[in-house]
């Protein structure tokens, strides 16, 4: 793989370009994506490890904290079900409309957050479709929880899905077919030999969604109505205290979120070093 | 939602006779038999669930806009104020997308082509704008470009505004699209066949004329997929660019903010007529790119 080896002619010449653009990435990588990181926790401690501390424990962060807890912790497992159940019918069976089914399910990834928080509140707010009706019954969905697991929900849609697709496809149905052949049922089937087979693409999967749940901006932000301590995630805690330039505040509550997005990505590196047979074509390294 | 009512919705039901063949006949036409269980089960699930979140939500974009009427969808469309912020949100995606094209190329290939300390470092890291949530990268980009940043100092000296300009939401949607043109290319430069290069090496062609002439057409399609994957997820991205942007009408806000506006004056069908234009035209583009990413293939192969 090194440039010498496929340059036997003009040998001098190439790794004096090679060591150029490795510099050259490396330095497009730490200006453009490296600097921002870094600037996220110099800023969070730009006063101290007890102002960091003190913005972290404030009753409006730990709210923030736990409503995002809660907020994955619906989101995902629905999710992760709905992938697995998706995977499922169209890497086992063959059907017609599978492709339309397909492209359905990629769908919210083309779609802007704005609009994947849009849509619920066209469906559920004051003017939406089922507008009247929720507040004739008292029930509230746009400005609390549910509207924010729905949105959430919209925009981490395919993460799973698309993970196990690929593979379960790859993997075929000959194995599940053996253990039916041999006398298993149907559930212990799927216990025992296809969860197995794609437990590793599974968390891939969750894993990504997750990090995305967690993340959410965009989309929590159309059906949030920002009501400190009770409607705001993490990352929409972060925009109310950039906007009332608690700089120190809103830094600190971004370096959680920049943890968490580090955290995923040495997992997911992790997962595909040591894991790579079993995760989808595309991710094999 | 409705394609469950066509679809077989259990196994053949344990009647006799006649039913049960025509069930089953109905059955085959949608679905092969097959001897592993599940698939009304596992559809079941598939269906309600895809219809709930995606088919519903989307109905409810596609049809909210013309309570208007076609002249009011026309005339919020039209409305200065939306057409500059479309007019900035697409135009400055496309740039961004083609800019990340050099930039992906570049670390794909370094990524592919050398083996040196820290590569798989540098490979990881290229997920570094997939990870981190876009508030975020936000507000660090902000901090980094504003007048009194790192960089928007030394921008502001030579005299250009960064941060609060359309060049600060530049900025931003080039960080948030890299990742997409170096994952598009590099699995296609790892496979590539490095044979044809040698052979051309052999018959004189220089390292810049393998690169163009040989190099570059195989990894065509790839790069085109790559900036489209960049571009449309540039033209919806929020969280990254509202911070950066400054938000001035007519000149820095973009499509999304406008659509959240809208929300906030309870201007539903306004809002709804903005998002399904920006699903429209992003939605033409990339119809056009993939047409144009079929013509490159086909012309690659030959």
């Amino acid at each position: 793989m090194t440039a010498a080896a496929d340059v036997p002619v003009k040998a001098t010449r190439l790794p004096g370009m090679a060591v150029a653009l490795v510099l050259a990435s490396a330095v497009v990588m730490a200006v453009l994506v490296l600097l921002p990181l870094f600037i996220v926790f110099h800023d969070a401690f730009a006063k101290g490890v007890q102002a960091y501390a003190a913005a972290i424990r404030e009753p409006d962060a730990l709210a923030a904290i736990r409503l995002t807890l809660l907020v994955a912790a619906i989101a995902v497992p629905l999710n992760a079900v709905f992938g697995v159940a998706a995977a499922w019918c169209i890497a086992k069976f063959e059907f017609r409309g599978k492709s339309v089914l397909l492209t359905l399910i990629d769908l919210p990834f083309s779609i802007s957050p704005v609009v994947s928080g849009l849509v619920w509140v066209l469906l559920f707010g004051a003017q939406g479709w089922f507008g009247t009706w929720l507040i004739d019954h008292d029930i509230k969905i746009i400005f609390a929880t549910t509207g924010l697991v729905l949105a959430t929900i919209l925009v981490t849609f395919p993460f799973v899905a698309r993970e196990l697709i690929p593979l379960m496809q790859d993997q075929g149905a000959d194995e599940e077919a053996a253990a039916l052949t041999l006398g298993a049922g149907g559930f212990t089937t799927f216990w025992k030999i296809t969860i197995p087979n794609i437990k590793w693409a599974l968390l891939y999967g969750v894993l990504l969604c997750n990090a995305r749940a967690m993340g959410e901006f965009g989309a929590v932000s159309v059906v949030s109505g920002h009501i400190r301590g009770q409607t705001t995630t993490l990352p929409l805690h972060v925009e109310v205290l950039y906007n009332d330039y608690d700089f120190v505040g809103a830094f600190a509550a971004a370096s959680l979120l920049a943890s968490l997005g580090l955290v995923t990505l040495v997992l997911k590196t992790a997962l595909e070093w040591r894991h790579s047979g079993e995760l989808s074509a595309g991710r094999r390294h | 939602m409705t394609d469950q009512a066509v679809l077989p919705s259990g196994p053949v039901p344990g009647g006799a006779g006649a039913p049960v063949q025509a069930e089953r006949r109905r059955r085959s036409r949608w679905v092969e038999q097959s001897i592993l269980p599940g698939f009304p089960v596992a559809m079941g699930i598939t269906l309600t669930y895809l219809g709930a979140i995606v088919v519903l939500p989307l109905i409810a974009l596609t049809i909210r806009p013309w309570e208007l009427g076609l002249d009011g969808v026309w005339k919020a469309l039209t409305d200065e104020r939306v057409a500059a912020a479309l007019k900035l949100s697409f135009g400055l995606s496309a740039i961004a997308a083609l800019v990340n094209a050099p930039l992906g190329l570049l670390l794909a290939w370094t990524l592919t082509r050398y083996e040196f300390p820290g590569r798989r470092i540098l490979d990881a890291l290229v997920d570094l704008p997939f990870a981190l949530p876009t508030a975020v990268a936000g507000i660090a980009l902000t901090a980094i470009y504003a007048p009194n940043g790192p960089l928007g100092a030394l921008f502001a000296k030579v005299g250009i505004k960064t941060a609060y300009s359309p060049v600060g939401i530049f900025i931003a949607l080039v960080f948030i699209g890299l990742p997409f043109v170096v994952r598009a290319l590099q699995p296609v430069m790892q496979d590539q066949d490095r044979e044809v290069e040698e052979a051309a090496q052999t018959l004189g062609a220089n390292s810049l004329q393998r690169a163009v002439f040989v190099v570059l057409p195989a990894i065509a399609p790839a790069l085109i997929s790559g900036v489209s994957l960049a571009f449309a997820r540039a033209v919806g991205e929020y969280g990254s660019v509202v911070f950066i942007a400054g938000n001035l009408p007519m000149k820095t806000e973009i499509a999304p903010l406008l659509i959240v506006i809208k929300l906030e004056q309870y201007d539903y069908a306004g809002a709804a007529a903005v998002g399904l234009a920006m699903v429209a035209i992003s939605f033409g583009a990339l119809v056009l790119i993939n047409t144009a990413q079929i013509f490159l293939a086909r012309r690659g192969r030959r």
